[in-house]
């Protein structure tokens, strides 16, 4: 998990700083009219800039043209910015939908490919730690940043030293716990360890929670709401966007998370998308790997997480790293 | 933060004592809310945090291939540990890719936050350098394991086309951390960019106006501004992208696996093998100590080095 410290940085730059967030832009707006000559400086650093566009998009349609190849026919064209031989076979087989004479005539192994079960268990798997986690996180969150109990700030320093814990040291201990429960290679096992809390996500959450005007709870509890009420009924309302944007970032994490599935999740009935890539890759016969197969897989796994940010892409964007302008 | 801190919980006192005039509630009903609020974390947090870190600890004092329980042996792993070179390889090996990694993974974000602040506030742009990130570094292992294939991949096309001799990226000894390195700067360079970015908009303007008003040119407001401007937050970047780079995993697992002799077998992957694929869970987690130790001297020192707590703008 890399999402990090300045993840939390919106909360500081909200509503209070709109003045100063004004200020700004009307300057920077001055400043970017004085600059926008075309000086020979200029030109050179949207040229670094635009080959460094380049280097990161271009491997994705590279990744599309060689998807929509046929395997066999690759070697004769290598260089050729078009599919070579387009055809769709390499997706069927990755679906499951070709016959194993088909998929071998293309150059796939041939080897069933369970996708939707693995695509069933990613779902399930990154959802019920996103909706565990994000639930109880912020719960937790509450009591840290809104409730006044003795050891509270020690409570909460301590869960901030777990972020220290390099997550390897952990799973060691993790595996030989969920074994001994008797959960090795099922979804509750792989589920489990991030399904109550992680301490970026309590971070995170306080922060936010740290933000909500007083008033409002206080003005809730005069009215005779019990502090379950004030959290479910204002708190969490009130914190959609942050609670939101904690949410896809677990998602996409989870979704993207390796090690751990790897070790305790790597039978077919419980392997996840990125594991189930490696033993794919690893399949493939070692002189001509089913280069289309591969790409149409990797495209297909990854299509999920480039929806999900096409339709959040502001807030994922935002939540990295505040730009203070919009 | 810690300011943010401070100032909420004198308001917090203050609202309390008002409230308690009011209403009844003392700190003993919030103490039962609180609990009953943070208890599913605590749990988890017990569980699935510290008690593992405490016994994490303890298997590697101990002999334990998960069949029977753990057997006492004190330092044995440690002192073996010691005496194994392929121990020290892995270190060696993790150590040169973590060089090359951050030195070119925080220079090109660096760049790349710049020239954003400077040319442009398109978010379609950070956006799009932000789509490696989305990607698992499965995805992109296997993504580059095809482009950089020595017989029919385009950057081997291209070598042969410009006539250089072609390069067997994963399967060279030499180039093979170098290549692993470059993936996961691709995967991370725009996400670190975008953290770089954020710091960089706590730089107020006038500093850079009162800065060209005495006729320094950009690359001196570069080196005599925003470098040290940028300090805190490069120090912090530095920490989180360092302590993830030391634990890399993914891309040596679905390309080279450890290979070609052994100049991939980097800390993490070492640890996997001795403890699932060799049943060595103790000797696995006294090298996972040493890796939490390293981490944390080096987390230390960087906060220290690089002043992390103060600003210049003071």
């Amino acid at each position: 998990m890399t999402t990090t410290v300045s993840d939390a940085r919106p909360n500081d730059a909200g509503g209070a700083h709109d003045a100063d967030a004004q200020a700004k832009a009307r300057a920077d707006a001055r400043s970017r009219a004085r600059r926008r000559r075309f000086t020979p400086g200029r030109i050179a650093a949207w040229i670094v800039m635009i080959a460094f566009l380049a280097l990161t998009i271009f491997p994705f349609l590279w990744m599309l043209r060689t998807a929509f190849s046929t395997t066999r026919a690759l070697p004769t064209d290598p260089s050729s910015l078009l599919p070579v031989d387009f055809t769709w076979g390499a997706f069927k087989r990755v679906l499951g939908l070709a016959s194993f004479d088909e998929a071998v005539a293309e150059g796939g192994s041939g080897a069933a490919v369970n996708f939707w079960l693995y695509l069933r268990n990613s779902f399930v798997y990154s959802t019920a730690v996103t909706l565990g986690q994000v639930f109880f996180c912020s719960m937790a969150a509450y009591a840290f940043a809104r409730l006044r109990w003795p050891g509270r700030n020690l409570v909460f320093g301590i869960f901030l030293g777990a972020l220290l814990v390099p997550p390897i040291f952990t799973s060691l201990p993790n595996f030989i716990l969920i074994k001994n429960l008797g959960l090795l290679n099922t979804l509750p096992g792989m589920i489990l360890p991030t399904l109550l809390m992680t301490p970026f996500a309590v971070f995170f959450l306080r922060q936010f929670f740290l933000g909500i005007n007083r008033e409002i709870e206080e003005a809730a509890r005069i009215d005779g709401a019990g502090q379950w009420r004030t959290f479910f009924r204002i708190i969490l309302p009130m914190s959609v966007a942050p609670v939101t944007t904690l949410g896809i970032l677990t998602f996409i994490a989870t979704w993207n998370d390796y090690f751990w599935p790897l070790i305790v999740g790597n039978t077919e009935n419980t392997r996840v998308l990125t594991v189930a890539l490696g033993v794919f890759r690893s399949q493939t016969p070692a002189g001509s790997p089913d280069w289309a197969g591969l790409m149409a897989a990797t495209l297909v796994a990854a299509a999920p997480m480039l929806l999900l940010f096409f339709s959040f892409a502001r807030r994922i964007i935002d939540s990295i790293g505040y730009s203070g302008s919009k | 933060m810690s300011a943010s801190t401070v100032a909420d919980a004198d308001v917090s006192t203050r609202g309390r004592a008002r409230r308690s005039l009011r209403l009844p509630t003392g700190r003993r009903a919030e103490l039962a809310t609180a609990l009953v609020f943070i208890l599913p974390a605590l749990i988890g947090f017990t569980t699935f945090y510290l008690v593992p870190t405490l016994r994490g600890i303890y298997y590697s004092l101990t002999e334990y291939n998960l069949l029977g329980s753990p057997t006492w042996v004190g330092m044995d792993n440690y002192v073996k540990l010691v005496h194994d070179p392929l121990f020290w390889n892995a270190l060696k090996v993790t150590i040169w890719y973590v060089v090359l990694n951050i030195t070119f993974q925080t220079t090109i974000a660096v760049l790349l936050a710049v020239l954003m602040q400077r040319l442009t506030r398109s978010t379609a742009l950070r956006g799009a350098l932000l789509i490696p990130w989305l990607i698992s570094n499965v995805i992109a292992a296997m993504l580059w394991f095809w482009l950089l294939d020595y017989q029919i991949g385009l950057v081997n096309q291209f070598l042969d086309w410009v006539g250089i001799h072609r390069i067997a990226f994963f399967g060279d000894e030499v180039w093979a951390i170098p290549t692993i390195a470059f993936v996961n700067v691709w995967r991370h360079m725009g996400y670190t960019a975008l953290l770089v970015f954020a710091g960089l908009q706590t730089i107020p303007n006038y500093v850079y106006e009162a800065a060209s008003l005495d006729g320094a040119s950009e690359v001196t407001a570069f080196r005599r501004i925003t470098l040290p401007l940028l300090r805190p937050v490069l120090a912090m970047v530095l920490v989180i992208t360092v302590t993830g780079s030391f634990q890399v995993f993914d891309t040596v697992a679905v390309t080279t696996r450890g290979g070609p002799v052994n100049v991939t077998r980097v800390i993490q992957y070492y640890i996997y093998q001795k403890a699932f694929g060799e049943g060595q869970f103790g000797y696995g987690s006294a090298i996972a100590v040493v890796l939490f130790i390293i981490l944390a001297i080096l987390a230390t020192l960087q906060l220290r080095l690089l002043r992390a707590g103060d600003s210049d703008l003071a």
